[in-house]
């Protein structure tokens, strides 16, 4: 691997580095940002409290999309309801006005949790960019044991900061069990 | 293969850590991975022999299931035991029963994620994955109970020739989109829940077809900080969502009892009391499922007393909300001073009036009664009592909706149009085929899904050695 890329045939995707317990690639994510490091990401067999903010990832979005859908569906479900019995199918029914609105409470309770639970998954597959069949960092052998008890740090070769040498010198300093280059 | 150390110690015994722990001792993330995921990996020959048998029955009963639904579409829904005036016989009892069990997974995997309960993380896979079989075999009651089944799809809105919409004031219908809401968030739910435990099976091992297949289903999950930043945000959208959907699921079934203006029916404790009704029930199933399992797969050290226990004392708070849902309904019969209202009761429980006597009163006995030994802690940590009671409620609720259904119809407001109900050989040929159903998809599910979830399993570890780190 290393002598192809000396020949330039294979662009690196980043430099990774591989730590047996979570606080410890906490730490690391949070010296990489302070040393000047943006485009990175960590990769954890269970989520994290703090990481991601560690990796300077702010905004989810995925609470307003979900907030529109619920809106969407529960206006969706009302709707229906209405045109159903006031303009497709006009009946009355024991003398109730035809908009009979406190009837159609429970359909728009449920076209709003429906709506807003598959646009909630479906969203945030979307977000994550999912699904993707290939990766880069599934190139590292060890990577295999990202979703079973090992914790890594990739900083990216995209990042404006990365040098190759330099990179893996401070990812060597925050005492990994080990730093790969990552294959694109 | 990520560093599979001889873990056959760990799969072939079990020690439970007793009424205090949610974790056998001796784990670390590792360890806890590759027992759960070895629960699926183990060699097809080395699956415990119990799990062949269970099969083996489950799939028979599958088999009565599909003669008994193949002769119901040939001959029509006369071959069960229903008549004018009790139209609504087996097939209604089922339906409640079944959407009843599947309302704990619900319950477990959303509620007690909001509050946070350590006890919910080895069961709530497990609990939806039977939410997801229990809600299965609700929905195929009312749609063998039609009639004319092909045409169930006239149930849901949709522009057609004839220029007919559904009737959206009438609780049936709610009931059509509660229940398919419910089966497609439980789905969702489940689904969810499972991508980074694919992702884990995936890499336990990458090159056999077993591993290509779970990685298509993780989708290339990576575990990256950011894809779990939103992932944690939607499973607590999910939950949010999910728990009201649970309590609204079972107050729109009840609805198309207490809408009705029946005696015996027309109560406004219905909702509240079947939403605990279900949760119950459900709460029992879970038991008679668990308990054999954790004994079978000696998963004790994952799945331990403390969750027994747990689930245990919901099942005895539940079951005291559903007794007083009882007295209220005798105490309303007494204080409306309604003749029918009062009639109806008694009919329900005096031998000289009614034929259903012994159902309430069965009821009684294994509703309130023999649960009420769950007082005791020595019976909540006695493995065989909790089972016995589980499998004792389960049956208590299938009779809880016997008599609200059956019992309420047989005597209405004229007794020219009184009748009787005699289930017949296919109304049990139906009702134990879906238990089958169930059973065999739980047991199918169980050799191939990882029942725990691994990656909250980590988790509940990583929060244990927490407080020993902080002191480094």
């Amino acid at each position: 691997m290393l002598e192809t890329r000396a020949t330039g045939q294979v662009e690196i995707y980043g430099l990774m580095a591989e730590f047996d317990n979570p606080e410890s690639l906490l730490a690391a994510a949070e010296r990489a940002r302070e040393a000047g490091y943006c485009e990175m990401d960590a990769y954890t067999p269970l989520p994290i409290e703090g990481l991601a903010e560690a990796i300077g990832f702010r905004r989810t979005l995925i609470e307003k999309i979900v907030f529109a859908a619920g809106l969407l569906g529960a206006t969706g479900g009302f709707m229906l309801c209405w045109w159903m019995t006031v303009v497709a199918y006009p009946h009355i029914v024991a003398g109730r006005p035809l908009n009979s609105w406190p009837a159609y409470i429970p359909i728009t309770f449920e076209s709003m949790v429906l709506v807003s639970c598959i646009v909630a998954v479906i969203g945030m597959l979307m977000l994550n960019g999912l699904p993707q069949p290939y990766h880069p960092v599934f190139n590292v052998k060890e990577f295999e044991r990202a979703s079973r008890d090992r914790f890594f740090l990739c900083i990216e070769a995209r990042d404006p900061r990365f040098h190759t040498d330099a990179t893996r010198e401070f990812l060597e300093s925050l005492k990994p069990l080990e730093v790969m280059e990552v294959e694109s | 293969m990520a560093d599979e150390r001889d873990n056959s110690a760990l799969m072939d015994s079990a020690v439970d850590p007793g009424p205090d722990k949610v974790i056998g001792s001796g784990f670390d993330m590792g360890s806890a991975t590759d027992k759960i995921a070895g629960v699926v990996y183990r060699p097809f020959l080395k699956t415990p022999k119990q799990m062949f048998i269970g099969f083996a029955v489950a799939f028979a009963l599958v088999n009565l299931f599909l003669v008994a639904v193949t002769f119901l579409f040939y001959k029509g829904v006369g071959v069960w035991g229903i008549v004018i005036p009790i139209a609504w016989g087996f097939a209604i009892v089922n339906f409640v029963w079944w959407i009843g069990i599947g309302h704990a997974g619900t319950l477990i995997s959303a509620i007690l994620l909001l509050l946070k309960q350590d006890w919910r993380t080895s069961i709530n896979r497990f609990s939806e994955a039977m939410t997801l079989f229990a809600v299965a075999c609700a929905g195929m009651f009312p749609i063998l109970h039609l009639g004319r089944p092909w045409l169930a799809y006239w149930l849901l809105p949709y522009p057609n020739q004839m220029w007919l919409w559904p009737q959206p004031r009438s609780p049936l219908i709610w009931d059509v989109f509660a229940v398919s809401t419910y089966a497609t968030v439980s789905f969702i739910f489940w689904f969810t829940g499972l991508i980074p435990d694919f992702a884990t099976m995936r890499d336990k091992r990458p090159n056999t077809v077993a591993g290509r297949i779970y990685g298509m289903l993780a989708m290339g999950w990576r575990g990256s900080a950011r894809h779990w930043a939103r992932y944690q945000k939607t499973y607590l959208l999910l939950a949010g969502l999910s728990t009201p959907l649970v309590v609204s699921v079972h107050s729109v079934v009840s609805f198309d009892f207490s809408v009705a203006i029946l005696p015996g029916w027309h109560t406004t404790i219905f909702p509240p009391y079947f939403v605990a009704g279900a949760i119950y029930s459900g709460f029992a199933m879970v038991l008679s499922l668990a308990i054999p399992v954790r004994r079978w797969y000696h998963l004790e050290d994952l799945i331990t007393m403390r969750h027994i226990e747990a689930m245990s004392k919901v099942m005895l708070g539940t079951g005291l909300i559903v007794a007083y849902g009882y007295a209220m309904e005798a105490f309303m019969a007494w204080y409306s001073v309604g003749t029918y209202e009062r009639y109806a009761f008694y009919n329900r429980i005096f031998p000289q009036r009614g034929t259903y006597w012994w159902a309430y009163w069965l009821l009684i006995l294994s509703n309130i009664l023999i649960p009420q030994l769950l007082w005791s802690k020595r019976v909540r940590l006695n493995i065989l009592a909790v089972f016995a009671i589980s499998i004792v409620v389960n049956i208590g609720m299938w009779l809880e909706r016997f008599v609200i259904v059956v019992t309420s119809l047989t005597r209405d407001f004229v007794p020219s149009s009184w009748g009787m109900y005699y289930p017949t050989f296919w109304d049990w040929a139906t009702y134990f085929g879906t238990i089958g159903v169930f059973l065999a998809l739980m047991f199918l599910f169980i050799r191939g899904i990882p029942a725990i979830s691994i990656f909250e399993t980590r988790e509940v570890l990583h929060h244990e050695v927490a407080p020993s780190h902080a002191g480094d």
